[in-house]
């Protein structure tokens, strides 16, 4: 691989210090920050959210906030957290920063499109928090007909349009992304010499770009019939509930793949780094990410065995999504068969990885209950499937992108962070997700209902466990904010390559200049030649 | 003749030839979500008329057969100035290019004033529901789902319409200006195809809304 | 506090069943999570960065072939296991979805945030389902308003309860007791409210219960008293002027409409033809049946339904 970057202009971060020069930029890597400083701050949103919930749940009764609120928060968190965090988080932070530099690029394909993606982002959380803040909204974060469109008397429309605008901030990133992986590749860099993580950007990309304009016009259809009294969602005008139903979980389905596909990405560049070894079975992984990308579009039907559909129907999605399960079994046998004979060193990023792939296993195993057909008419629309959600958002993703997040930091700001204080916040967040959310599978199969804000007392003691995760969990969430901004100031500098990782943006300094690369870098080798008899700095 | 000026090549990029990849590409994905968009609708539209076949043929034939069909003939013609224009920009022929643009921008006024037109009669006839919608025959709800629909669909597509008029406006005033060579006209070509894609579009509108049970 | 349920009681044949798969799926993914954590963990100390483990490979293209065996075992076996589980499941789920023919049917209606039942006896409750035990019980189901749901964790079953359609559940109690009913789709303020109780009785007891209490007549009488109250009897009764479609004999039986299609008068067909009275017009007849949307409750078009289903077997002209 050709090495040679000279650093010519200054970093990124030093070209043009006013907020002006950071609002107006186009360079891929600026708008990344935006956009990490943005979702951070809806994560929190949505943690907030998620708190009060906690709170009201550690009793039977509803004691803390009126079924009104409860209602509004567990909608708000759904909205902002599926939105405004989990599908923006690592595509456009991570994906937006490293596609680029990944294939030896100056920028994405068009940057000032990129821009427009991260204030369309901005205006729909305006919308959003607009809703939240005139009163908030009580629909579920699925927005179901035809209590949305007939007898909700909340802000739907303000919390709707926010959904909606946001919906075009990432088909434009996937627009980008297709465009940007397709025609600018550095020379050599074919398509199986592609980082895993680009394999998976991409993936994601063609979800976002065929997924996310059902999801748009559904919402406006839905928005016309709650404003006009006229449309296809209700009976009574000879309409159909459920045809609202297919069609937000025809988009829905998918957008939990982009959820995932990325945090997989980063899992297979980190893994392959603190193991010091190429991915086992580098071609498996890369169609595997395909085939969830395809297949993640035919299964939406499993979240309605219990409709109304007809059981027809509902076998066909059951068959598909067992189809679905094998891909993503596949990439957690690879990630595991990957540590064999490595060379294993134990940074935070690394901890963040294996936690995500016991995580991910069980909550994906999980899926196989809720993919069995007489099993999900039991624990449908209970806490059985809020675990298995969250054990692969949250488990999965949110790990995935805390442990990108710690591995790129030293390219993205310069500075390394204690890895005392990392690691100690990575078991952590290990150790209070479990707590938090292995309690709710058993209270799911117990039989207690989503979205509810009394419940039967039996059911206390593992609400109240729940609950006690989540504190330790919200410490573990604040760690690295203090951390991490503390080293922005007082961090060491990190240096071009800190963990001595192959890719292209390690060739660069850290943080890169504006235009990434002097000189077009030619690729000679595949992503992750890592000598096996290499020794990883100790630091 | 036009003006022979180098291509301008963003910094992002290693060659004109790259960015015209990036362009062209860029382009086809975009379409792709538009069919997508416009998809939800088609779907409804099946499962609506799935349910209410003899509604759908009723109303079907409220609907303007004349003016639909014209609209049909102005739009598939601005396609054709549209190709044209983009051939001239392709052989460096300014003064045609721009003629042709302009043509395809007057077809789709034409488009659009016939559809204002279509609109008005409708409401004179009491056909827009959410407003005026009345009807006295059998299965008055499929009726109104129908024109629903009707005003969904073309409404959405007069919308792409506008915008369309407008990306082809520019992209004349930037043609009279000499800004396209035969090195450089991929403006020219997207917008050409963005504008192909609205044909598709209507084509596929005209005889779902209007030719129900009109055989 | 201290004891609480981890496991939630049994009693239907079904439930059993539902178990059994569950607790097969529990023990596969606790082997393979439980196998992929000692692998993780077993690497990570044996291959640890500065141990003295061999890395090295002998014959790469041997360990390639291996490999290779390996990825499609470990693609294959999940696959067949896959499948086999599906099977499986589906065919519960299939018991779940066909109701014996001699079930016993109580009618529900929900709504915003209570439940409306009522068995064809006439006997009404609210927030309460009794049943006898070792009976099949098929319960017919609408909603008033929005979509809710319900759920009998005792059964492990559920289903969906929407506006404008019928939506069917069955199960057979085996063990007498008071069990959970719970709303599970959310549907608003008091969604959490929607709370109520099965009751699963000794057959006897069920008798009992069901000849006390307040049954204002059979649902099949009141939907009479209904149907002479909206004037029905004025156009379908025996000495009606108005050409309308007779109703005895009509119940489970195919009826040809004005488009040559032909459908089966079913609950779901009644119930339109009541209230959507345009969507389904009967061959030689002219559309001129009003609609009794808005005038009409669920729950007495439940009973007119009752009635129409007695019918099936009375002559015209027959007054009942």
């Amino acid at each position: 691989m050709s090495a040679v970057t000279v650093p010519s202009a200054a970093s990124y971060l030093e070209d043009g210090f006013s907020l002006w020069s950071w609002l107006s930029s186009v360079d891929h890597k600026r708008i990344a920050v935006l956009y990490a400083i943005s979702i951070t701050l809806f994560f929190f949103i949505g943690g907030a959210a998620a708190t009060l919930i906690r709170l009201e749940l550690v009793t039977p009764t509803g004691d803390v906030v009126s079924a009104e609120t409860y209602n509004k928060l567990f909608t708000m968190h759904g909205v902002i957290m599926v939105w405004f965090f989990l599908i923006p988080s690592i595509p456009s932070t991570m994906g937006n920063f490293l596609v680029p530099l990944m294939i030896g690029a100056r920028d994405l394909a068009f940057p000032r499109l990129n821009l427009a993606s991260w204030y369309l982002y901005i205006a729909g959380g305006v919308f959003t928090v607009g809703a939240l803040l005139m009163g908030g909204v009580d629909t579920g974060w699925t927005f179901y007909t035809p209590f949305s469109t007939m007898f909700s008397n909340t802000h739907v429309f303000a919390a709707v349009a926010g959904v909606f605008v946001v919906g075009f901030s990432t088909i434009l990133t996937g627009i980008n992304f297709i465009v940007t992986i397709h025609t600018m590749r550095a020379p050599g860099m074919t398509w199986f010499r592609l980082p895993l993580f680009i394999w998976c950007m991409y993936a994601t990309s063609v979800i976002f770009v065929l997924a996310t304009p059902v999801l748009a016009m559904t919402l406006f259809l839905m928005s016309i019939e709650r404003f006009f009294g006229v449309g296809v969602f209700d009976p009574a005008l000879g309409g159909d509930p459920l045809l609202f139903q297919h069609l937000f979980w025809f988009y829905s389905h998918p957008a939990v793949y982009v959820m995932i596909l990325p945090a997989m990405g980063v899992v297979s560049e980190i893994i392959t780094c603190f193991a010091r070894k190429n991915v086992f079975g580098y071609r498996a992984m890369a169609y595997a990410v395909l085939a969830i990308a395809i297949i993640g579009f035919l299964v939406w039907g499993h979240h309605m065995f219990v409709s109304g559909q007809s059981i027809y129907a509902g076998t066909v999605f059951s068959i598909l999504t067992f189809l679905v399960a094998i891909p993503s079994a596949i990439k957690v046998f690879n990630w595991t068969a990957t540590l064999y004979k490595g060379s294993i060193s134990f940074h935070a990023p690394m901890l963040y990885v294996l936690g995500f792939i016991a995580l991910f296993t069980i909550g994906g195993m999980t899926g196989l209950f809720l993919a069995s057909l007489a099993i999900d008419v039991h624990v449908h629309d209970t806490y059985f499937v809020i675990a298995h959600f969250h054990y692969i958002m949250v488990g999965g993703a949110v790990m995935a992108f805390l442990g990108g997040m710690h591995f790129w930091w030293p390219k993205m700001t310069g500075r390394m962070y204690s890895d005392a204080w990392a690691r100690f916040a990575a078991i952590l967040v290990f150790f209070g997700f479990n707590l938090t959310f292995f309690p709710q599978f058993v209270l799911g199969y117990l039989g207690m209902p989503r979205r509810y804000h009394e419940y039967p007392p039996e059911f206390q003691m593992l609400n109240v466990l729940s609950s006690a995760g989540a504190s330790i969990l919200a410490v573990g969430y604040l760690l690295p904010l203090c951390y991490l901004l503390w080293s922005l100031r007082y961090g060491k500098p990190a240096g071009p390559n800190p963990w001595r990782a192959t890719g292209l943006e390690w060739k660069t300094t850290s943080p890169p200049s504006t235009g990434n690369f002097a000189t077009v870098p030619v690729v000679t080798e595949g992503p992750y030649a890592y000598s096996r008899q290499e020794r990883p700095d100790e630091r | 003749m036009s003006d022979s000026a180098a291509v301008l090549i963003a910094r992002q990029y290693d060659d004109a030839q790259q960015q015209r990849s990036a362009a062209d590409l860029g382009i086809w994905v975009f379409l792709a979500t538009e069919v997508l968009f416009f998809g939800v609708l088609f779907a409804v539209y099946t499962m609506t008329r799935f349910n209410h076949p003899e509604a759908f043929a009723s109303a079907s034939r409220l609907t303007n057969i004349t003016l639909g069909s014209i609209n049909t003939a102005v739009l598939l013609t601005s396609s054709l100035t549209m190709a044209l224009g983009v051939r001239a920009a392709k052989l460096g022929l300014s003064r045609p290019l721009v003629g042709w643009l302009c043509t395809t921008i007057a077809l789709g006024i034409v488009f659009l004033a016939i559809k204002a037109t279509e609109y008005y009669l409708d409401y004179g006839e009491h056909l827009v529901p959410g407003l005026n919608f009345a009807y006295a025959g059998a299965d008055r709800h499929a009726v109104e789902l129908f024109f629903y629909l009707y005003f969904l669909t073309t409404g959405l597509h007069s919308l792409h319409m506008v915008i369309g008029i407008g990306v082809v406006a520019t992209i004349a005033a930037m043609a009279s200006r000499g800004a396209y060579s035969p090195a450089y006209f991929t403006p020219v070509e997207v917008s050409g195809l963005y504008w192909h894609l609205v044909d598709i579009v209507w084509i596929f509108v005209y005889p779902l809304l209007y030719l129900v049970s009109r055989s | 506090m201290w004891s609480f349920p981890l496991f939630p009681e049994k009693a239907s044949a079904l439930a059993s069943s539902v178990d059994i798969v569950f607790f097969v799926w529990l023990a596969l993914a606790g082997l393979v999570a439980s196998t992929v954590a000692f692998l993780i963990v077993f690497f990570a100390v044996k291959y640890r960065s500065g141990s003295s483990a061999n890395r090295e490979t002998a014959d790469e293209q041997a360990q390639n072939r291996i490999n290779r065996r390996i990825e499609i075992a470990w693609m294959t076996i999940p696959l067949v296991l896959f499948m086999a589980m599906f099977a499986w499941s589906a065919e519960i789920y299939y018991d779940y979805a066909t109701p014996p023919a001699n079930a016993m049917v109580v009618y529900v209606v929900g709504k915003q945030w209570m439940w409306k039942l009522e068995h064809a006896g006439g006997r009404r409750e609210i927030d309460e389902l009794h049943v006898p035990a070792g009976r099949p019980v098929k319960l017919v189901m609408t909603s008033q308003d929005v979509i809710h749901d319900f759920f009998m964790p005792v059964f492990r079953i559920k289903q969906d309860v929407l506006p404008g359609r019928y939506t069917t559940l069955w199960f057979e109690a085996t063990k007498p007791g008071d069990y959970q009913l719970f709303c599970s789709q959310y549907c608003g303020t008091d969604h959490s409210r929607m709370v109520g109780r099965v009751v699963v009785m000794e057959p006897a007891a069920f008798e009992r219960w069901l000849a006390s209490g307040n049954s204002t007549g059979s649902m099949a009488a009141q939907g009479a008293a209904h149907f002479r109250e909206y004037g029905c009897s004025g156009c379908h009764g025996a000495s009606a002027s108005v050409h309308a479609p007779k109703l005895e004999g009509l119940f489970g039986r195919p009826v040809q409409l004005a488009d040559g299609s032909t459908v089966i008068a079913d609950d779901r067909y009644i119930h339109d033809s009541v209230l959507l009275p345009r969507k389904e017009i009967t061959a030689g007849y002219a559309p001129i049946m009003p609609s009794f949307q808005g005038q009409i409750t669920e729950d007495a078009l439940l009973e007119i339904i009752e009635y129409v289903k007695s019918l099936k077997t009375a002559q015209p002209g027959e007054v009942r």
